[in-house]
């Protein structure tokens, strides 16, 4: 009865694979079964359709050239140059924003996990970053707008006489780093919960202190999680356009503030490909969708790069664990 | 004396310089009359002549600790009532009781581990070497007085900086790789891993066995020289042949650290425990020589518990 049947000619008939058959289902139940399938099948397709579109839309007007000249104005597409200044701009405001985000995440994820006291702080600060993560990006643009224009904060952008620009590379990293600082604090967090107490216990019970515990091994234990947060924290500082807008200036080439080597770039207003594709969609004031197309193609590519990258830590990861 | 059910006794092949049961040699056991179980009805001598690790006995104990009145409560909800033992160097102590008896609690006491937990709170006075510890700082405590888990929980590094993490000060780096060799390989030698890890000290602890793992933890433990080693069911995660290693090496041991071993299984207790405390539901309600709890118990509750009525 159980490996094979046999029939009454004597046949020994085996028996089908062992995996179940929907055929002995409800109605309904296969229904929704079909329903399931269709819609996951759907959602991959839509997903495939936008890579693919953009793909295609790259490969014709990608151009190498317009990976190395600077945008300027023109009516025209031979006048409009190419989008290394908005390449710059995106590399400068990733970096800007993790070296912001990633510190104070960090060591915002550690107090959290291993202090978290007083317990009311920790529950405050706790809700504080969950409503972080829900702020619209405009808001926190505008926000940002407020505090960058006061003249205390004057030395972080431009200033003519007593008025304050407000608009600079360093405003806009500041306020792009509280969008990844979200992603950072949880993926951290959660990495270090994941350390059995008996592995903190086990470093505390030959004489470490707290702090080399966190440093020597609850920190490097949770590298992927850290890691693997700032890579989604950089997809979105990345992927933002409404604080580049309303916090960079929306130069189209990078505009020094003065002649100071580093610090000019920083403090002077520019453009990242987001900024770059809105201005040159149809609705923008460029105007040149072919340049937006090979621009966010660009940006669709180091996007996928940094997915693929995320998903290489999180199978790395499992490799080393304790028995729990 | 009389066994309710005779408990089971995991026979091994006896040792060529086995000394038969329960030698009578530390100090404190030749003060006390002679055990009387160990000529008592057939059960008993069949427990008691499963063969122990002591290959001899160390003859000398230095007492470490000294337990006094010791209470431990966690938000008031008491765990531990009112022990007071002595933690000799040169004997093995050995926890044991059922599930929840506060045996692991009072091995953390030892160290203040208990402290971590919240709302945990200690009375009673636990001196090492005559100071009372509560008034020696936390990581210098555990520096003398160092705890290996039950499960096997090496940190995600190499063998060689598994050990160089102990050594080093406070978190930084400061001795070189090079000053800190001598003393990493003399710990893998006394926790007898040395042999098997000498080729290649850059392996990643984790993927060692588990067995290999948890002497890991003991080298770890012996880095800093300790005066006294908490053992928490060490093998309790292990195989019996990894198992068997780890008994004879903690009787090595205790000839240079005070050895205290919490463990669930009585055999283990006997094959390797010079004293054995006997605790149930936060009380100490026996503590003497290996012979006299498993052969003569005093109380009733012992004599229950040794010959499996309850646990």
């Amino acid at each position: 009865m159980n490996g094979s049947a046999v029939t009454t000619a004597g046949a020994v008939v085996p028996r089908k694979k062992a995996i179940e058959s929907t055929a002995t289902w409800r109605r309904s139940d296969r229904l929704g079964l079909a329903l399931c399938w269709l819609l996951g099948i759907l959602f991959c397709a839509i997903a495939a359709a936008i890579v693919i579109f953009m793909l295609v839309q790259g490969v014709r007007y990608l151009r190498p050239s317009l990976l190395v000249t600077s945008p300027t104005a023109g009516f025209s597409e031979s006048q409009t140059g190419g989008f290394l200044d908005p390449m710059i701009g995106t590399l400068v405001v990733a970096v800007l924003g993790l070296a912001i985000a990633l510190p104070i995440g960090v060591t915002i994820a550690v107090w959290l996990s291993e202090y978290g006291r007083p317990f009311w702080l920790a529950r405050v600060t706790e809700s504080t970053i969950e409503m972080l993560a829900g702020v619209p990006d405009i808001v926190l643009a505008l926000f940002g707008l407020l505090i960058f224009s006061s003249p205390i904060l004057g030395f972080l952008s431009r200033t003519s006489g007593h008025v304050v620009f407000g608009r600079s590379f360093l405003a806009a990293g500041a306020m792009l780093s509280l969008v990844a600082l979200p992603l950072i604090v949880s993926s951290t967090r959660e990495g270090l919960q994941a350390v059995p107490a008996h592995v903190r216990e086990a470093s505390l019970a030959v004489g470490k202190t707290r702090f080399a515990t966190i440093r020597r091994v609850l920190l490097p234990t949770a590298r992927p999680s850290v890691v693997t947060g700032s890579m989604l924290g950089l997809g979105r500082i990345i992927g933002d356009t409404a604080i580049i807008v309303v916090l960079l200036g929306a130069t189209l080439t990078l505009n020094q503030a003065d002649n100071t080597p580093l610090l000019g770039l920083l403090k002077g207003t520019g453009s990242t490909l987001t900024s770059f594709i809105y201005q040159n969609s149809p609705t923008g004031e460029g105007n040149q969708p072919t340049k937006a197309y090979a621009a966010a193609f660009v940006l669709l590519l180091i996007v996928l790069a940094l997915n693929a990258g995320v998903d290489l830590i999180a199978r790395r990861r499992k490799l080393t664990t304790w028995s729990s | 004396m009389e066994f309710l059910t005779p408990p089971p006794v995991r026979w091994l092949a006896p040792d060529a310089d086995d000394p038969g049961p329960a030698p009578h040699t530390s100090e404190r056991e030749r003060l006390q009359p002679p055990a009387p179980g160990q000529n008592g009805n057939g059960h008993a001598r069949g427990f008691l002549s499963a063969p122990r690790r002591r290959a001899r006995s160390s003859g000398f104990a230095i007492e470490r600790m000294e337990l006094q009145d010791v209470s431990v409560a966690y938000s008031g909800k008491s765990a531990v009532k009112s022990v007071s033992l002595p933690v000799r160097q040169g004997e093995v102590l050995a926890l044991i009781g059922p599930s929840g008896c506060g045996k692991t609690t009072l091995l953390r006491s030892l160290n203040r581990l208990t402290e971590l937990t919240r709302g945990a709170t200690l009375e009673g006075r636990i001196a090492l070497d005559g100071v009372d510890i509560t008034t020696i700082e936390p990581t210098l405590l555990r520096r003398r007085v160092t705890m290996v888990f039950q499960q096997p929980n090496p940190f995600p590094m190499s063998v060689f900086d598994n050990i160089a993490y102990v050594l080093r000060e406070m978190g930084s780096r400061r001795p070189r790789k090079r000053a800190l060799e001598g003393p990493v390989l003399d710990a893998l030698e006394r926790a007898g891993l040395l042999e098997e890890v000498r080729g290649d000290l850059s392996h990643p602890a984790l993927r060692l066995s588990g067995g290999q793992q948890q002497r890991l933890c003991i080298a770890r433990a012996l880095a800093v020289q300790p005066e006294v080693l908490l053992l928490d069911e060490p093998c309790s995660a292990l195989d019996p042949q990894s198992t068997q290693v780890i008994e004879d090496l903690i009787v090595q041991l205790r000839d240079e650290v005070a050895v205290v071993i919490v463990t669930h299984n009585l055999q283990q207790a006997y094959r390797i425990a010079d004293n054995v405390a006997f605790m149930y539901l936060g009380e100490l309600v026996e503590y003497g020589t290996a012979g006299s709890i498993f052969g003569s118990p005093h109380q009733q509750r012992t004599k229950d518990y040794v010959s499996g009525a309850f646990g």
